[in-house]
This record gives C-alpha cells, structure tokens and sequence, in this order.
C-alpha cells in the first residue's frame, strides 16, 4: 500500500493562536496602544528614576524657590518643570512618584479584584445565607461614600501610605464583588449553564470555567478603571494629607503642598494633576482596549 | 405568561416588603461602624476629646462614668443605639451644637450641589451615550469616548484647582468659594438657595447663588457624568447586538422606534444602577468639592471635624451620610424590580 492515496491536500488554513487574535484585536484600537506605551512610559520612568532624575527628589535648594519651568522667563533646563515652595525640582518628585502610584494601583487592585471574584461568585451561585451575609456586608461598605469610608479607615489606622492603600482596597471592594455577583446571576439563568449542569458539571466546574469566563467582560472594565480609581483615591487622600506624608514625593500629596501656590505659581499645581491625569487615562484606555479584544460579544 | 392584575401586586408587594426588610441588617452595620470609628481610633477618648490641655485623674473617672465608658461594650452599644433611634447624635465639641441639628443646616447644601451635578451628568451624559452607541465608530462616538474617558480619568481636586484658576482668576467670570455673595439673606424655605432666592422673588441673589454653584457642580458632575455616557453607550450596544433588535429592524420598524422602544428601556436597567451606584461617588465627590470651592456642605464639615478630631461629628455624619445613602440604594433597588419585572419575580 503506497502511503500517497492517504495523503489529502491541505487546504484549509489553520485558526490564529489565541494570543495572536487578541493581539490583532487590541492593535487595531488606537487609543489601546497608545495606553499601553504611555503605562510603559510610565513604568520605564519608575524603573528608572534613579538614572534619569536630574536632581535628587528630596534635595531642597534655597537659591532656586518657586522657579517657572524652561521655557517661561526665569526658567532654565537644569530645572525643566520649575521647582516648588523650598527648591526641590518638580520633575524629578513626579519621576519618583510614578514609582509610588503604580504600586499603589496594582496592589490595590489585586488584593480586591481577587477577594471580590470569590465572594461575588460564592454570593450569586449559591444565593441564601451566603449570598444574604455577603451581599449586606458589601452594602454596608457600599453605602458609606467611598472616600469618607478610607478616610474613617485611615483615622482608625493612621494615616500613612500603607494604610491608605488598605482603605482603599476595602473601600472598593463591593464594586467587584456586586459585579460578579451581577453577572453570575444574569448568566446563571442562561441555557448553557443549564445545559452543563443538566449534563452533569460539577460547581466549582460551573462557577469557574462555565460562568466566570462569561462574566470576564465587566470585570476586566472594572479592573482597568480600578487601578485608576485607586491611583486617584490614594492621591485624594494624599491631598486631604492622610495618604502618604511629606516629604514623598507622592504626586496627590504634592498637590496639597502647592495648594497655597495656586495664584502665583501654576506649574507646581499643573504638573502633578496632569501626572495624575495621563497615567489614570492610560490606564482607562489600556482597559477598553482589552475588553474590545478580550469581549467576543464586541468582536467584529 | 401575564399574571391577573391583583397577583402583579401581591408579588409586587412581596418585593418590596422583602427589600425594605433587608435594610435593618445594614443599619446595624452602619451604626456598628459609627461606634467602634469613636472606640477603634487609638488613645483614650476621654484625653482624646480633652485635646491637648490634659485632663486630671479624678474628672477623668468622672468623665467616663458620666458618657458610659465604663459600661461593657454591647450596653454601650445597646445604649447608643437608643439614642440615635431618638435623634441624638450627641453634641459637636467644637462649636457644642447638636449634631443632628449641624447636619439638617448644611445638608440642604449638599444636596443643591449633588442635585446639580447629577442633573448636567444625565442631561448631557444620556444622550451621548445613546448617539455614540447608534452611530458607533463615527467621529461623536470616538469624541464622546474620548472625552467622557478624560473625565473617568479626573482628579476633581485638581480639576476644581484648574477650573479655578481658569473662570475665576484669569476670566473673573465665577466667585472662588461660598454659596451666595455676602450682602445676599434668603429666607431659608427649601435650603435650596437657587429656589429660596426665587421664591424670595431676588433675581440678583438668583444669579449670585448661580454663578456660585457653577464651577463646583461641574467639578462633581464630572465622573458621574462620563460613567454615565460610558455605561448608557455599552448597554445599548449590548441591548442594539440583541436578536429582538434585529427582529425589530426587520419587521421595518423605524430606527428611532426601535432605539426609543425596543432598545432604550432594556439598556436602562444596568444604568439605573450605575446612577444609584453615583450617589456614593457624588458624595464623596462633594467632600473633596466643597473642601476646594468652600462650600459650606457636610462634605466640608467632615473633613473640618477630622482636622479638629471633633469625633462627635465625625460619628454622627457617618451615620446619616450612610443612611441617605442606604436610603437611596433601597430606592434604586426598587426602581431596578419595577423596570425589570424578571428581578421581581425572583424569589
């Protein structure tokens, strides 16, 4: 027997690899990539800082209070974002504080994305007791506005940057849990789920890997926008003076600093917020991109 | 299948019965949460309301037997409770006013600004969010999603600092801080100074009173604004992909028929809860709005007594701003089993 009759042409092409069609989703949205090299940009600059840091972060220099960025009169490169009340060079306090907010986005959004997913899965699969526990305890955190809760959980603790970013990781907890536990219930009444369980899947079966893949879409929004909403509630509190403390170059606690400097000098409010902003923003963009990609509901 | 209209309402009742009853495990929380805020903060209370002057041992003891400090803490508990279900928030240690009676004052104020900034937030947010879904990929959609994104993205304080800086110091078109020029007195009827300058038929006070809500209803109707346009527009694509849309589409309905009818009322119902889930947002919104602008609202007031460690304050704004909240969940709740029968029914 000749081994050529068995042979059949190869005509069909093989599927992408899954990485690769996320990848050609993603690319295609613009502001996506531009979120995801600005976040880089960020990080080189945290990574970093140390190298590319003109002045120490802390260094205060008497000749130098107040000076306007370069190119204002009275500015010079050797300052290029001007220097704040008591000398310190601004740019070199933002380049360290990107340092500290993405820690503070990421830790943040881990210990509660995590400890959300579960009770929010455990609340809207098993319904009853757990749900009624759950879902009331959430509501109580809930119905506190989120920065007077952080702000009472920092005045339990004290005030600093770790206890900061523990009240805000409780504070936005009940988000993650209430959408999962949304999700579930909206896609547990849905034929598949039915249809696995008739077909006799298990429950850690159903709530992992036939329910939650499902219920990824808000969750990955949520996650996205929460590293930013952690970055802006930390710098809140930074602000209010009961985040991180100065000197660090924290950019909400420097906000603060430049309050009183609003009218006469603009760099040292400007420069911090917009910090803020474009790192929060590109974190919002990297978000949407994902769910565009990851959501096969929005798939084109 | 239709239920016969009495059973509608026996089930509708059921509801609402059972949603109203669930409130009571979350007024213990909240009132749990006020209490051990006052014990939970370290140092004694007693030297803690004292300041810094000290205290001697003997008033000391006195003290703590005279506010129950030496009672276990449930009796403690047990007995604040009591109180505050007579209305007794206890009294501020700065300023020796009752506690309830401060927050009745400025919260009319707060509720002017939320008021305001959630109304520009639906008002323009909607219908953004409707026309960027329908006319998706075209240049508004794109606009809106970018714009509405950078609000998402707002540091309201410093977006209230900029805005400042821009309408009030280089423009001089709006006031820096307060609610009303100072040579203005309305008779408070509503605590509501736009009405009460109206009904007090004072258009000039109207407009200063305008121009002084502004800037700072902006600034707090920033986020809730772009999650609204941002929420509305996702629902409705969600809702627009769906197979009775498509049905719709083509029997020939109308396209504004089927966006209005068909589309809208089914894309609401997570925005209705997004706009319910605002009310959080909005008031902590305003603590950081009033601080910057000087409004003189709770937000402000709570953030004053933790700088004074006025905790009487501190406890009793806790509670109520927890109870408006919890009060406005419930509504939204209920709001959420009337739109969406399917929630209604669920046992």
């Amino acid at each position: 027997m000749s081994t050529e009759t068995l042979q059949a042409p190869v005509t069909s092409v093989a599927p992408p690899h899954p990485a690769r069609e996320f990848w050609n989703y993603f690319s295609a949205n613009r502001g996506a990539v531009a979120g995801l090299v600005v976040i880089g940009l960020v990080l080189f600059c945290a990574l970093f800082a140390p190298l590319i840091a003109p002045h120490d972060p802390n260094l205060t220099n008497n000749a130098v209070f107040l000076k306007p960025p370069f190119w204002q009169e009275g500015g010079s490169l050797s300052y290029p974002l001007g220097t704040d009340a008591i000398g310190r060079d601004i740019l070199s306090r933002l380049l360290y504080g990107a340092r500290l907010s993405l820690v503070i986005g990421i830790a943040v959004v881990a210990l509660a994305i995590v400890v959300g997913i579960v009770l929010g899965l455990v609340a809207g699969f098993f319904k009853g007791i757990a749900d009624i526990a759950i879902m009331r305890l959430m509501d109580i955190l809930m119905t506190m506005p989120s920065l007077l809760l952080a702000i009472v959980i920092v005045a339990i603790l004290g005030p600093g940057l770790m206890n900061a970013m523990l009240a805000v990781a409780i504070v936005v907890l009940p988000h993650y849990v209430r959408i999962t536990r949304a999700a579930v219930i909206a896609e547990s009444s849905k034929d598949y789920v039915v249809a696995a369980q008739v077909s006799g899947a298990q429950t850690a079966r159903l709530m992992f890997s036939e329910i939650l893949p499902n219920c990824a879409a808000p969750l990955i929004v949520q996650a996205t926008l929460g590293v930013s909403t952690a970055i802006l509630d930390a710098a809140a509190l930074g602000f209010l003076g009961l985040g991180a403390q100065p000197p660090t170059p924290e950019w909400g606690t420097m906000l603060a600093d430049a309050r009183e400097f609003v009218l006469r000098a603009w760099w040292v409010v400007t420069f911090p917020g917009l910090a803020i902003l474009i790192t929060v923003l590109a974190f919002n963009l990297l978000g949407d991109g994902l769910r565009d990609a990851l959501d096969p509901k929005l798939k084109r | 299948m239709r239920c016969p209209a009495h059973k509608t309402g026996a089930t509708m009742l059921r509801f609402i019965l059972t949603r109203v009853s669930l409130v009571i495990p979350t007024f213990i929380g909240i009132t749990l949460l006020a209490f051990f805020l006052v014990r939970l903060v370290p140092g004694d209370p007693i030297e803690t309301m004292a300041g810094e002057r000290g205290i001697d041992p003997a008033r000391h003891a006195q003290l703590l037997k005279e506010y129950g400090l030496d009672q276990p803490l449930f009796v403690q508990y047990g007995r604040y409770i009591e109180r505050v279900v007579q209305g007794d928030l206890g009294k501020s240690i700065v300023t020796r006013e009752n506690v309830l009676a401060e927050f009745g004052q400025l919260f009319p104020a707060t509720i002017e600004l939320a008021l305001c900034a959630i109304l520009i937030a639906l008002i323009i947010g909607l219908p953004a969010g409707i026309i960027a879904a329908v006319k998706r990929n075209s240049i508004f959609d794109h606009g809106v999603m970018g714009i509405s994104l950078t609000g998402y993205s707002m540091p309201i304080f410093w977006w209230g600092l900029l805005l400042i800086l821009l309408f009030s110091v280089q423009l001089g078109i709006t006031p820096v801080s307060g609610r009303i020029a100072v040579q203005y007195f309305i008779e408070p009827v509503t605590g509501f100074l736009t009405i009460d300058s109206l009904l007090a038929g004072d258009i000039d006070a109207f407009w200063s009173a305008l121009s002084h809500l502004v800037l700072p209803a902006i600034v707090l109707g920033t986020v809730p604004l772009a999650v609204i346009a941002r929420m509305t527009r996702s629902a409705m694509l969600e809702v627009l992909g769906e197979d009775y849309i498509r049905t719709a589409r083509a029997k020939g309905m109308a396209p504004l028929r089927v966006v209005a009818l068909h589309a809208l009322r089914n894309a609401l119902i997570p925005v209705v809860t997004v706009i319910g889930l605002q009310v959080g947002t909005l008031f902590t919104g305003a603590i950081l709005t009033e601080t910057i602008f000087s409004w003189p609202g709770v937000g402000k007031w709570l953030i004053e007594a933790i700088s004074r460690r006025d905790y009487p304050v501190l406890q009793g704004g806790t509670l109520l701003l927890g109870m408006v909240v919890m009060s406005v969940n419930l509504l939204v709740d209920l709001l959420y089993g009337v739109i969406n029968p399917r929630i209604r029914h669920a046992r």
